[in-house]
């Protein structure tokens, strides 16, 4: 995609278009071109005891959302249905700026997750996915006697 | 006047099939906004919301992804010929999190439109559904298509 999901003001979407206009004017780019992975937008963070993930997705049907944890890969996939009627001599495409179609993203997480404590939530569009770190790995205070 | 898309006459919308139909009430689709809450909106930098828009015969309809926005947080508003939607994205996070890495960094969506004379902007239908808005916005009677009947003679 040769655009950000959520456009931000004019000004950040011209440094966008300039470093895309850098890579293509490379000698020798990538075969994969300039790269899709922008949808769903992703906003990862953590907290002591877990790993907090907002994918903004709205429009899904949330029992069609493919959300797996393998050997610390979170792997997001699923495909949105256009919402387009079909087009024919009556109606006309205005604007398409909405993502349809197949998607997929990927999110490493950190070594110390705990693969069966995840929980995902599907609210007003945004997938809230939590992932508790292992109790092991919190820090313990050890008493000296 | 703000109006937020809260479901006034729920009994007069025509069969609703998403969980949500708020309308704008047709006495507030005109009404112009009080300049400072629009200028205090102004200054927030904002996320312009991806949409799609189609025309038919009979009207617009306006599709846009307002991920994160729930119904009380979102506003539409007409003033004169010009359509605003806003939203407050809420995002509730606990409280130690450390941001890792962010690409919605904005917590305000708002994008205007300006409608063409032929649209009829009191009578804007508006659906919210799993962060998806949907606008109707017909024409006015006179804009749409008609067949003028031809007597013989």
């Amino acid at each position: 995609m040769l655009r950000s999901v959520f456009p931000q003001d004019i000004l950040a979407e011209f440094e966008r278009m300039q470093r895309q206009m850098q890579s293509v004017l490379e000698v020798s780019p990538s075969i994969r071109g300039l790269g899709r992975g922008g949808y769903p937008a992703l906003n990862v963070g953590t907290t002591p005891n877990s790993v907090e993930i907002d994918a903004f997705e709205p429009g899904m049907d949330p029992t069609t959302i493919e959300l797996s944890l393998e050997r610390g890969v979170l792997t997001l996939s699923g495909e949105r249905a256009s919402m387009l009627p079909k087009e024919d001599e009556d109606t006309t495409l205005h604007i398409n700026e909405r993502f349809a179609g197949r998607f997929k993203r990927v999110i490493s997480l950190p070594d110390d997750i705990d693969p069966a404590a995840a929980k995902a939530e599907y609210r007003d569009g945004v997938l809230h996915v939590s992932i508790a770190r292992l109790e092991t790995s919190q820090p313990r205070r050890i008493a000296v006697h | 006047m703000n109006t937020t898309a809260t479901p006034t006459n729920p009994a007069t919308i025509a069969a609703p099939t998403a969980p949500t139909v708020p309308t704008l009430p047709a006495s507030a689709a005109q009404h112009a906004a009080e300049p400072s809450s629009d200028i205090a909106s102004r200054a927030v930098p904002t996320l312009i919301p991806p949409v799609d828009v189609i025309e038919d015969s009979t009207g617009i309809t306006l599709i846009a992804d307002v991920p994160g926005v729930a119904r009380e947080k979102l506003t539409l508003r007409v003033e004169a010929d010009q359509l605003c939607i806003e939203g407050d994205l809420s995002m509730p996070m606990p409280p130690n999190l450390e941001a890792g890495y962010a690409e919605v960094q904005r917590s305000r969506f708002r994008r205007t439109f300006t409608l063409s004379k032929e649209l009829d902007a009191e009578k804007i239908g508006a659906e919210l559904s799993n962060g998806v808005l949907r606008l109707r916005i017909p024409k006015v009677a006179y804009a749409q298509p008609r067949r003028i009947p031809i007597q013989a003679g």
